[in-house]
């Protein structure tokens, strides 16, 4: 499998050039980061290019990379004063920002290629922009339909050329994208009835949210790669 | 004469066909379905979000509540990505296990399927009958979990615990009589796999006896045939899967193709249909059922050969034991450190897929290097299904919307996530 793979990373590699970028894994998969504005010329090469035929797409899915690598409770400091619940918030960063990290968000494409039987992940950042955009592959997979309507949904990633970017998962009328990491687990709004009025209507969320388990990121001798030699030999 | 004009029509989200909470609404001229445009969301949980707010294992139940009708086969995408990403090899005897309990899923939801089916087509006999059999398999997760449905069975590393070897018993009772309860125990007196041993016996003709409602029947044939019917092109264009994919003639089976933990040392046959129409994918399905027979089978014969361990010896991801916890400090702070803070994935990125009973089922995990994962990801397979739904019905009469929606096998719990 992962012979093959390899193979198939050179072709691409050879026939897209610099619009393609191969970012290392560590269980075997081959991942791209596709440009931007590349990405419509590479998905449709991928897809009816006989070296490639990856027809299917088996999902899209969309990163914030917003809090990548950030930890709730330092484990190098923090082993003198003990475990607590005392997790202390990183600042919150609201949407209106005029421009993003270029490397906030991120579109997802998974392939399938069945005469090949092989599996490609493409990454394709959006850039700065707010909102952000991406071009739609819909018209090369049509069934990136609803997988791009639920990255829009979640994470107010518009796409253009989209035939339909609706709101898919939330409710009719919901205000921003609940899976963008600035966005509460708790939401913003609940809903209850109003005896007065005599309907349910919304009023400002009542949870005080709270952290059970602190996020941790913890140096594992076992995952270095430098130490990884030494043990097997 | 008056000129008869499209209307539109609502459609669920409280309609007993819709299976769960699909709201329709359905661009109609005459009874012939012009457009129609699938509103989700209603069950909308964000298992995705709450996943990413938590440690690795305490995710493992969520899973078991996306498919609600085929709980394991979920746990087994998500807990095959962290294994992935850490580099977990999982014992022999558990990965048989996992087969075993992923065929008995597979059974369990396409019995569901099958009953849910024909009782919207109108065959309510289906349902009484698939449930006689479903109540079987239940008890097999109840034995072997403590839980009729969510498991959370499969951990990281291996399953929970082995195969318990006793099966729990009916109690007498004043409402049966002494030799009733002896007929319905008569398989529990030995242990699990004595129990779905004599089930995989009984099974085949089970099938047959649904056959035989169905298959030649004259008013599911009416129903069926040529409804729906979906090209192999579109079936891949649209993102298809599973036995909607295979039932448009597509040979495509992630156990055959990608084979997972010990597919590739089983003997089964993958069935494909012909026409793409609905009839097709229930004889695909029916003959999935057979398979799955099969398969655990075989699997109940090497599990009977082969005792061993069902999970990892390595604390750093699964506990030790009860036992071993009373007299060893390390096994007590092991313990304590996983199910406070949990255990650190390595940072990367992963996609596993399984052969879900409704199609492919993948989990992309995404991890910082934290003990909470960065993103997950659930690739549902009924998400790509209910995307074509407007297409499948398009030209077709208001009541073929039923079989087309049956025939997806649609369950909420994973389409809306």
């Amino acid at each position: 499998m992962s012979e093959r793979l390899e193979t198939l990373a050179a072709q691409i590699i050879e026939r897209f050039g610099d619009k393609v970028e191969r970012v290392p894994s560590i269980c075997g998969e081959l991942t791209l980061e596709v440009g931007r504005d590349d990405l419509i010329e590479v998905a449709t090469a991928l897809r009816n290019e006989g070296d490639f035929g990856f027809d299917m797409l088996m999902d899209v899915c969309g990163v914030d990379y917003l809090n990548y690598g950030s930890d709730e409770w330092d484990t190098h400091d923090a082993t003198d004063t003990g475990f607590s619940r005392g997790v202390e918030r990183g600042p919150v960063i609201l949407d209106e920002a005029d421009e993003f990290d270029a490397r906030r968000f991120a579109v997802v494409y998974h392939l399938l290629s069945l005469q090949h039987n092989l599996r490609l992940r493409l990454r394709v950042y959006t850039g700065e922009s707010n909102p952000p955009m991406i071009r739609s592959v819909v018209d090369i997979w049509n069934g990136a339909n609803w997988f791009e309507r639920e990255v829009f949904d979640l994470y107010g990633i518009l796409f253009e050329g989209h035939p339909d970017l609706r709101r898919i998962l939330t409710d009719y009328g919901f205000i921003g994208h609940p899976f963008r990491k600035d966005f509460p687990l708790s939401g913003n709004v609940e809903v209850h009835y109003d005896e007065a009025e005599g309907r349910v209507v919304y009023r400002p969320v009542s949870i005080e949210p709270r952290t059970l388990v602190p996020r941790v990121i913890r140096d594992d001798n076992r995952y270095a790669a430098d130490l990884k030699d030494v043990s097997d030999g | 004469m008056a000129e008869i004009q499209s209307y539109t029509m609502n459609f669920g989200p409280q309609h007993p066909a819709a299976h769960g909470v699909l709201r329709l609404v359905l661009e109609i001229e005459g009874e012939v379905i012009q457009k129609a445009d699938p509103h989700v969301g209603l069950l909308h949980r964000a298992t995705e979000k709450l996943a990413e707010s938590k440690p690795f294992n305490q995710s493992i139940g969520y899973m078991d509540r996306l498919d609600y009708v085929s709980m394991m086969c979920n746990e087994h995408a998500y807990v095959m990505a962290i294994e992935k990403l850490l580099g977990v090899e999982v014992p022999e005897r558990a990965q048989y296990i996992r087969v075993m309990f992923d065929e008995i899923t597979r059974v369990l939801n396409h019995l569901m399927w099958l009953g849910a089916h024909g009782l919207d087509v109108g065959a309510m006999t289906m349902f009484l009958y698939c449930f006689r059999e479903r109540e079987d398999l239940m008890d097999c997760y109840e034995a072997v979990s403590g839980t009729r449905m969510h498991a959370t069975y499969y951990r990281p590393g291996g399953v929970y615990r082995d195969l318990p070897e006793s099966m729990p018993k009916y109690q007498e009772s004043q409402f049966r009589s002494n030799k009733e309860l002896a007929r319905m125990n008569a398989t529990r007196e030995g242990s699990l796999l004595d129990f779905i041993e004599a089930f995989t016996d009984r099974f085949p003709g089970c099938v047959d006896e649904y056959e035989t409602l169905l298959t030649d029947n004259r008013i599911w044939k009416q129903r069926t045939v040529n409804i729906g019917v979906v090209s192999p092109d579109r079936a891949m264009q649209l993102g298809f899967s599973g036995p909607m994919l295979r039932g448009s003639g597509v040979e495509w089976d992630l156990r055959k193709k990608q084979p997972y933990e010990v597919y590739d040392r089983l003997d089964f046959d993958i069935p494909v249909g012909v026409s793409g129409d609905c009839y097709d994918r229930y004889l695909v399905r029916v003959e999935e059922m057979r398979q799955s027979n099969r398969i655990i089978r075989q699997c109940v014969d090497w599990l009977r050969e082969h005792p061993g361990p069902v999970i990892v010896d390595d604390h750093k991801v699964t506990p030790p034991t009860r036992v071993e916890m009373k007299d060893d400090m390390e096994s007590l702070i092991h313990h304590f450190k996983l199910f406070t803070e949990g255990y650190c994935v390595p940072e990367g990125e992963a996609y596993s897929a399984v052969e879900h009973p409704k199609g492919e089922f993948g989990i992309y995990l995404v991890s910082d290097g934290a003990n909470k994962p960065y993103r997950v990801k659930i690739r549902a397979p009924g998400f790509a299904h209910l995307s074509a739904m407007s297409e499948m019905v398009e030209g077709h009469m208001l009541a073929d919307v039923v079989a087309v929606i049956g025939t997806q096998d649609i369950v909420f719990g994973e389409v809306d996530r």
